[in-house]
């Protein structure tokens, strides 16, 4: 399990990677910007800060789910890497085609529907200070030691004085396209606004990746962007405006 | 517009006082170095083999932060990391937490060219380069005197050092022990061809006592490194800074959204967004310009251009043979 998180106000960040016992990486990721010298630990030496700290730590099985051993299954069998929601396309042309292919059905339904979700918030409080915060298990059947994009500081998780972000779906596209960065890069150098950034990113920096992200600026605004099916998402602002949306 | 090329072995506190001995080998290096690179963009290879190359060569040399002479966690062991990445399609590659990779560099590139991934860590990376038959060989290997003997320092300071931060001298403390402070420093090349292809890379052995586990920007595609289409970047200094600032990525996006020029943008991020006494940075740029801008006392750092144009230095005003 990976996760980040960054407090605006003053770029501080903390991340964690290949955790497999902390029950809430985002709070050792926050532990690892408050109470360490550093930004980022993996590993096992993630895991030893995190018994320094007495964080709460349970047993690899509890974050185990039936759903996850099915699809792992599956995707072994099928011999590929499922992302978050995305349909395997190896040896496919097109996502329906591979939908109707009974190798990837669970239960009689589309593996697609069981697939797990990264999952992330971004806030923004009555000052205007932003922060952000991304938490993941990666990629079904990644290999062993793959780090994704939510730990990475710019890619899945970003926020400064303007803006808090953070991303979901192909960690390897968001990576490259630096995607929670260049939201607020685009607002700092080329002035656009939040969701003039938001839209720019998705349509431009994810070539033929799948990938959405949610944001707030400092003026209180939300915005959010995916150029797949659709992203499990919810906002509220204090003016009373609140959304629960898939699609 | 014409090749260009751009290497550094480390930005920090890199004393002016450092002896003849100290010194002579890394001036030594970068010439050698600069001159494989430089050798080989004339042949004609590609920038990503390019950086691989020098990056190589740099991580083999026991007097830089990488590879051989990477600098000790606080359990002593080394644990490497390296990133590379291709400015025209931003393919890119990275590993953290090696301990018997003998080039870290390459199994970056092995990531990025062999996997469906970016970024493999720790036993995950290890496993992956068995399986690869990449040269390893016992962790022992890497570890060198001054490394054991900087450690110590910093246990007993009680620090995590950049590689160069000089520890200030106890009381009755030898000379050569505070020189031995300011040594090393990360690794990185950058090159761009006579067609615009850019590539970066970097690689290192992080910070001094670091915690088992600590990743640096290195690794971090947009902090220690970055490639696209406008720029290449590598970046040195205290990671946790170059994180933050997210160093590499902010050069390109300034040139690619503010209309900068390569040296505006770098000199922009150094002075600007990265504190004082924390970065350094070498890139080039589509067009063949070179800038090595650094907020540091000093950094190793070595370029040549397609005109004719080298140079290899460490501080901000002298000029080395």
């Amino acid at each position: 399990m990976e996760a980040s998180i960054m407090d605006g106000a003053g770029r501080r960040c903390g991340a964690v990677s290949g955790l497999t016992t902390v029950k809430n990486p985002i709070s050792l990721a926050r532990l690892v910007m408050d109470k360490s010298p550093h930004s980022y630990l993996a590993f096992s030496g993630a895991e030893l800060f995190a018994k320094q700290q007495g964080v709460e730590m349970l047993d690899n099985d509890y974050f185990i789910t039936e759903d996850n051993v099915g699809m792992l299954k599956l995707a072994k069998e099928a011999n590929t890497i499922m992302f978050d929601y995305r349909i395997p396309t190896l040896g496919s042309e097109s996502c329906s085609a591979v939908v109707d292919n009974p190798l990837l059905t669970m239960n009689g339904l589309p593996i697609s529907i069981y697939a797990p979700e990264t999952v992330g918030c971004v806030v923004v409080d009555c000052h205007g200070r932003c922060a952000a915060a991304t938490s993941t298990g990666g990629l079904m059947n990644k290999m062993m030691g793959r780090i994704g994009d939510s730990p990475l500081i710019g890619a899945g998780t970003y926020a400064c004085e303007l803006c808090g972000i953070s991303c979901t779906g192909e960690g390897e596209a968001i990576i490259r396209g630096t995607l929670a960065r260049d939201v607020a890069a685009l607002m700092e150098y080329k002035e656009l606004s939040l969701q003039e950034a938001v839209d720019y990113v998705i349509k431009k920096r994810l070539d033929e990746g799948k990938a959405g992200l949610i944001a707030v600026s400092s003026n209180g605004e939300v915005a959010y962007g995916f150029n797949s099916v659709g992203m499990f998402r919810g906002f509220a602002k204090e003016n009373g405006f609140m959304e629960v949306g898939i699609w | 517009m014409g090749w260009a090329i751009a290497l550094h072995g480390g930005a920090g506190d890199i004393p002016r006082a450092m002896p003849p001995e100290r010194l002579k080998p890394r001036e030594a290096a970068l010439h050698h170095c600069l001159q494989i690179g430089v050798d080989a963009l004339k042949a004609g290879r590609p920038p990503l083999d390019v950086v691989e190359l020098v990056v190589r060569e740099l991580e083999n040399n026991p007097h830089f932060n990488a590879g051989k002479g990477s600098v000790l966690t606080s359990n002593g062991t080394v644990e490497m990391e390296a990133c590379i990445m291709d400015g025209n399609t931003k393919r890119c590659g990275a590993v953290s937490g090696l301990t018997t990779v003998k080039n870290a560099i390459s199994l970056a590139r092995l990531v990025m060219e062999k996997t469906p991934h970016i970024y493999l860590a720790f036993d995950g990376a290890e496993a992956f380069a068995r399986e690869q038959g990449v040269e390893n060989t016992d962790t022992s290997h890497f570890i060198t005197p001054e490394n054991i003997e900087r450690l110590k320092q910093a246990k007993a300071a009680n620090r995590v050092q950049i590689d160069f931060t000089q520890s200030t001298p106890k009381a009755g403390e030898k000379a050569s022990v505070t020189a031995l402070d300011s040594q090393d420093g990360t690794v990185g090349c950058v090159a761009v061809d006579g067609n615009g292809n850019l590539a970066a890379a970097t690689s290192t052995g992080g910070l001094v006592n670091k915690m088992v586990g600590r990743i640096g920007d290195t690794p971090m595609i947009g902090a220690g490194t970055y490639a696209n289409c406008y720029c290449a970047v590598s970046a040195t200094g205290k990671g946790e800074s170059i994180i933050r600032a997210t160093v590499a990525r902010d050069v390109a996006a300034l040139m690619e959204y503010k209309g900068l020029s390569l040296n505006e943008a770098a000199a922009y991020v150094i002075e600007e967004c990265a504190p004082k006494h924390t970065a350094g940075l070498i890139a080039v740029s589509a067009k063949g310009e070179v800038t090595m801008p650094f907020n540091t006392v000093g950094m190793f750092r070595a370029c040549a251009t397609e005109d004719g144009h080298s140079e290899v230095k460490i501080w901000p005003d002298e000029q080395l043979g």
